[in-house]
């Protein structure tokens, strides 16, 4: 994602040192977009081109059900949206949703990469067991968390009651499904943040443990006063990454709650799907998406601005 | 970061292993009680799973939660192989995942090559462009993608997962700091002995970048294997869909038949685990490498 482009600019090195200048400049000329055309080709017909294609149905009155872009509408799809109920409250559920997994995806990642950082034996064992159910198709989380969420005679539901406590009705109550989501969602996808904490943890000097242990200093204040603070820019880095991937979020939600129960959990993006796909209001649906995509370009814009004051 | 394998450092040992220190010995114990614990809690789902999966229906239905089966058994993965349409989404899946996995290899490497080691006019212009593609959030296109490949008759066919998933920018990033970080005689002296740009791209560098093909092969499959959204307005007859897809009509036809349901959640984590369980390093270090820097 952050990868960066460390060849020197156009014409850093003037005069080329094995072929005359202009010849030379021609042909690299030639190769290079000769090499680009496949991967501008595709991408032109299939990212930039769509992406523009939106911004402009977005300005009609589209409908799936006839060709074409339909009626201008100007600005009506937008001021539809910013002053629909539905569109805020699913826009709200998106941001809830956010709220309720990033702190612990960062925080227990953290954790569970300084605990396995820490073990000498069998490294490998938590490394897997803590990153495999990433690599699963979310639908398998899916069906086997619905089973556990099964009220009153699910594994949750019998744990609970075996130590006393009343067993909500995890998905069926609107006050718990977007926590239950949470909960599968944080099982499901906290390995990728783990993986990034081992490495941060990988370039930590050892020789700061052994001169503050030296110092007197305990397990304890050496992870709070070293691990932590040293590992703050892979700390930047999972929060922004993982509040951008909340922001993003369809699939989990749409697959245990549908949505509901009564449109409870909709998040912003099942919203645009309803009203492009099954109220078949296309043009309406691409503005509710551009509105949607400034927020994702303005949380970008300031991990940018962040990544660049520390850079 | 010069290269995609990064060798993991030698001998590195736990840190703060101070033996004469008993706070650092029974802090270390606590470590490993502690991890031990959430290790368990995290199996418990995976467990549970392959549990229930392997209990006979009527021994689910009277008794949900309990782990003891007195009768296990292999039906429900019988059932769902031969009755359900897996083996059919299983090579779909396969398909897809494989056809745009070596697309993006070839397509973005060139690209990757173009943007790093050719000085083209307007190379700026092309760098920008595709770095616009990393704020684009797929999710935001489904609506203009959507009309166009109604447009296209592509609808229900491989090319409507294939073509949007080829062109990702960050899989070009990947392969341009990869070739950046190359010793420029490889190309200069190539050039000199009249080697065409293409032959410096397919015959010096396309060799030498094992690593970054590989990262972007093996996280473009894994991708592709578990998108679900796009597939899931694109692939809606039952023949051309994919395993995540296909899933999630199963969960419809089987109702609360809860051992096949989670026979077929089982089965569709299989490859991907094993595909996991075989490039474990690759994927854990492409992760660290691209993600981080």
């Amino acid at each position: 994602m952050t990868s960066t482009v460390a060849a020197p600019p156009a014409g850093a090195l003037p005069g080329v040192k094995d072929e005359p200048r202009a010849a030379g400049a021609i042909g690299q000329t030639r190769a290079g977009w000769g090499l680009l055309t496949p991967f501008l080709v595709l991408y032109l017909a299939f990212l930039i081109g769509p992406a523009v294609y939106g911004l402009v149905m977005s300005f009609f009155d589209g409908s799936s059900v006839r060709s074409g872009l339909g009626p201008f509408a100007g600005l009506d799809n937008y001021t539809e949206a910013l002053t629909s109920g539905d569109f805020w409250s699913s826009m709200w559920h998106t941001v809830l949703f956010t709220i309720l997994t990033t702190p612990p995806l960062v925080i227990v990642a953290l954790l569970l990469a300084m605990l396995t950082d820490r073990i000498r034996r069998g490294k490998w064992f938590f490394r897997l067991v803590f990153f495999a159910p990433y690599v699963m198709p979310v639908t398998c989380v899916g069906l086997v968390f619905t089973w556990m969420y099964v009220p009153q005679t699910g594994l949750f539901a019998s744990w609970l009651s075996a130590l006393g406590l009343p067993a909500p009705a995890w998905l069926a109550d609107p006050n718990w499904a977007m926590i239950a989501v949470a909960l599968m969602t944080v099982w499901w996808t906290i390995g990728f943040n783990f993986v990034l904490y081992l490495a941060g943890l990988q370039d930590i000097p050892r020789e700061l443990y052994e001169a503050s242990a030296v110092d007197g200093a305990g397990p304890g204040a050496q992870w709070w006063r070293i691990t932590v603070p040293l590992l703050s820019r892979t700390t930047v880095l999972v929060t922004m990454l993982q509040i951008i991937a909340s922001l993003k979020v369809f699939d989990q939600i749409y697959l245990l709650t549908a949505g509901g129960p009564n449109y409870s959990t909709r998040p912003v993006i099942e919203y645009i799907y309803d009203v492009g796909f099954t109220d078949f209001r296309t043009g309406y649906g691409a503005a509710a998406s551009m509105l949607y995509f400034v927020v994702i370009l303005a949380v970008s814009a300031v991990w940018f601005a962040i990544s660049r004051r520390r850079a | 970061m010069a290269t995609l394998t990064v060798p993991e450092a030698p001998t590195r040992r736990a840190p703060a292993k101070a033996p004469t220190d008993p706070r650092h010995r029974a802090f270390t114990v606590l470590c490993v009680v502690v991890l031990v614990i959430l290790a368990a809690l995290w199996l418990v789902p995976m467990l549970w799973a392959v549990d229930t999966s392997i209990r006979p229906e009527s021994e689910i239905t009277t008794s949900p939660a309990t782990w003891w089966t007195s009768h296990p058994s292999l039906d429900a993965y019988r059932q769902v192989l031969s009755a359900g349409r897996m083996p059919v989404w299983y090579l779909n899946s396969f398909l897809v995942a494989l056809l745009t996995a070596v697309f993006a290899v070839v397509v973005c490497s060139m690209a990757g090559f173009a943007v790093a080691r050719v000085r083209f006019r307007g190379r700026r212009i092309v760098t920008g462009l595709v770095l616009a593609g990393l704020l684009i959030p797929p999710q935001t296109l489904i609506m203009p993608q959507f009309q166009e490949f109604a447009g296209l008759h592509l609808l229900n066919t491989y090319w409507a997962l294939i073509l949007p998933s080829v062109p990702t920018s960050v899989a070009v990033f990947v392969f341009a700091s990869f070739f950046s970080g190359l010793p420029g005689e490889l190309a200069e002296s190539a050039r000199i002995d009249g080697a065409g740009w293409f032959r410096v791209y397919s015959r010096i560098f396309l060799p030498l970048c094992k690593p970054a093909a590989s990262a972007v092969f093996i996280f473009t499959f894994v991708w592709s294997w578990n998108n679900f959204l796009w597939p899931l307005l694109t692939m809606t007859s039952t023949e051309v869909m994919t395993i995540p897809v296909g899933l999630n009509v199963v969960q419809d036809s089987y109702g609360i038949r809860y051992a096949q349901v989670m026979a077929s959640a089982v089965l569709g984590a299989l490859p991907l685990f094993a595909v996991f369980l075989i490039f474990q390093r690759r994927i854990v270090e492409g992760i660290a490498n691209t993600g981080i820097k």
